[in-house]
């Protein structure tokens, strides 16, 4: 399927990414020769099979909920753009 | 200088030289080569130094553990707490980790050296290593061509001597493919058996962690370290670990090995098949009886991989917002602008590629035409799989389709890229172990030559691959330029 510069553009605001104007074409071009091959899979029928998430169709390993992790955050603040008073700081959200 | 990694472990524990020394060594051959190949993104000699001193009062305490003083490479994925870990991304230019992978840990327990971070696609996507932020890597064996990737720096440091042994991982391939093209020998484990903790995730269904060495009796010691249950990783598989080194000598009289007929057909250069057949030739001769077996729905791989692996990735990827570490873009107008603008400055074009792919098709929709129906044919690629391990031991093919290609040669054409993929994919969605290891050349390029084992079946794919190295030495040649 060919994707459009207006498909194109709402794929990368879903994706929080910024593309440039004079990109737009040619990611769209490249993601419509990737969804062709991806395309391929609609010619083998698959109803019926279960879908296999794990390779080893391993199930979610639970433990005893208990404290197992302490609190780093100063060092892991230090790795941070923008910090103040132990909190993220990013740009007003709520006017 | 192409020392083994049980060579250095016997002459550190006789004293023929100390891990200072040998470590000295390979950090001065590192200094006259990685300018020319590119392979680190960061030497850590200070590090390095200070470890081999520690390893030498050990050895002197009669301390000795599985590694202790052997230099190593580490792709730049693994967390090292206080070292920058890149991922070969802008994105995490600045990121220094907190706290040591699993692997990385296990390492330093076992009294490893670290010599640097290696060089690789940006976040372990691609096969050419062209896509990392830090440049390409050169193929130690013809420095204008591709060294395979996405663990390109990790497959190219053996190859130049630069290293006796490294790390990479395997989301698709991308430890056995540049084993391949830079004829060396690399081992991708069955998903589970080494842990993913604080590796930087891509597609967490598929990644798996594995070493590379010059021969597969090495990467068995590498690989005895870095497997084993982790608690920290939910899909850790809770399997015991054999002795790795223990069977390499057991002879392979009877051993059943398939040979599916996909992976010889059109597609394959018929000069790197007549390579695989002069090994399978010699295989024979040590008493491996060959079967051919078929995998029907392997074309598929290829198709259901890029669904599965970049839906994965958008969801892993969405964590890297320019809030909490990593690049920020200059004076955000809002928190909108802050996301958007830091992954678009931060993250390269097949990044962003497969992050708009994988959004895509997890989208309100599309989710069970792409997402869906891929996980369906997954579960029948691994069914093919179970169904001819019930018939042989283990599975036999080509790595890659062709030898490495020039740089540049597939840069604007995505698809065809992901077709160098199309024999090692498919063990990925399946989970099985496979190894690649050297085989010959063709156009003065290495071969290399792939086995796949059942899970939890290192041991044989080491095994097997290991008694071919006693009768063969196409994995003792190094590059000229590099001996």
């Amino acid at each position: 399927m060919a994707l459009k510069p207006g498909d194109l553009r709402n794929i990368a605001h879903l994706a929080r990414l910024h593309i440039e104007d004079d990109s737009i074409d040619r990611y769209a071009d490249d993601l419509s020769s990737i969804l062709e091959l991806v395309d391929q899979m609609n010619r083998v029928d698959s109803s019926g099979v279960k879908p296999l998430a794990n390779p080893l169709d391993a199930t979610q390993r639970l433990r005893d909920d208990e404290v197992t992790e302490i609190d780093e955050r100063e060092k892991f603040q230090q790795l941070a753009p923008d910090v103040e008073q132990g909190l993220y700081r990013v740009p007003r959200v709520i006017e | 200088m192409a020392r083994s990694i049980t060579e250095i472990r016997d002459g550190l524990t006789q004293g023929k030289y100390s891990s200072v020394e040998i470590t000295q060594d390979y950090l001065d051959r590192i200094e006259q080569h990685n300018p020319a190949l590119n392979c680190f993104i960061s030497v850590t000699p200070e590090i390095a130094l200070q470890q081999a001193g520690e390893a030498d009062r050990a050895i002197a305490d009669g301390n000795i553990q599985a590694l202790t003083g052997v230099p190593l490479a580490h792709k730049d994925l693994f967390c090292t707490d206080g070292v920058r870990t890149s991922c070969g991304s802008r994105i995490l230019d600045n990121f220094v980790a907190p706290y040591d992978a699993t692997v990385i840990e296990n390492f330093k327990k076992a009294g490893a050296v670290m010599l640097g971070k290696t060089n690789m696609d940006e976040f372990a996507m691609g096969s050419s290593n062209e896509n990392s932020y830090y440049g390409n890597v050169a193929n130690p064996w013809d420095l204008n061509r591709v060294p395979g990737g996405s663990s390109g720096g990790s497959a190219a440091v053996i190859a130049a001597g630069l290293a006796p042994g490294s790390t990479g991982t395997d989301t698709g391939g991308s430890i056995r493919q540049p084993a391949a093209l830079c004829g060396v020998t690399g081992i991708k484990p069955t998903y589970g058996r080494v842990s993913r903790y604080g590796m930087v995730a891509f597609a967490s269904s598929l990644d798996q962690a594995g070493p590379f060495a010059q021969s597969a009796e090495d990467c068995a010691l590498l690989l005895q370290t870095m497997a084993g249950f982790d608690r920290r990783d939910s899909t850790s598989a809770e399997e015991s670990v054999p002795d790795f080194s223990a069977d390499l000598n057991h002879p392979i009289e009877g051993l059943k090995i398939g040979l599916p007929k996909e992976y010889f057909g059109d597609g394959l250069d018929s000069q790197l098949a007549a390579t695989i057949e002069a090994a399978i030739t010699e295989l024979r001769k040590l008493g491996a009886e060959f079967c051919d077996i078929s995998l029907p729905n392997a074309n598929l791989s290829i198709p259901v991989y890029y669904v599965i692996a970049m839906a994965e990735c958008s969801s892993n990827l969405s964590r890297f917002d320019g809030v909490r570490f990593g690049h920020r873009c200059d004076n955000p107008r809002d928190l909108e602008d802050l996301y958007k603008r830091s992954r678009g400055e931060g993250f390269g074009d097949e990044v962003k590629r497969r992050i708009m792919i994988g959004t895509y098709a997890l989208s309100a929709g599309y989710y069970d035409a792409y997402y869906l129906k891929a996980q369906q044919l997954r579960r029948m690629i691994k069914d093919d799989y179970q169904k001819a391990f019930t018939e042989v031991d283990l599975i036999l093919g080509p790595t890659t389709p062709e030898v490495a290609f020039a740089i540049g040669a597939k840069t604007d054409d995505p698809v065809s890229m992901y077709l160098q993929d199309i024999y090692t994919i498919s063990l990925n969605l399946a989970g099985l172990p496979g190894i690649s290891l050297p085989v010959g050349f063709v156009d003065s390029m290495p071969v290399g030559m792939q086995l796949i084992g059942n899970y939890f079946d290192e041991a044989r794919l080491l095994n097997t691959a290991h008694c071919y190295q006693q009768v063969s030495d196409w994995h003792l040649q190094r590059p000229q330029a590099f001996a």
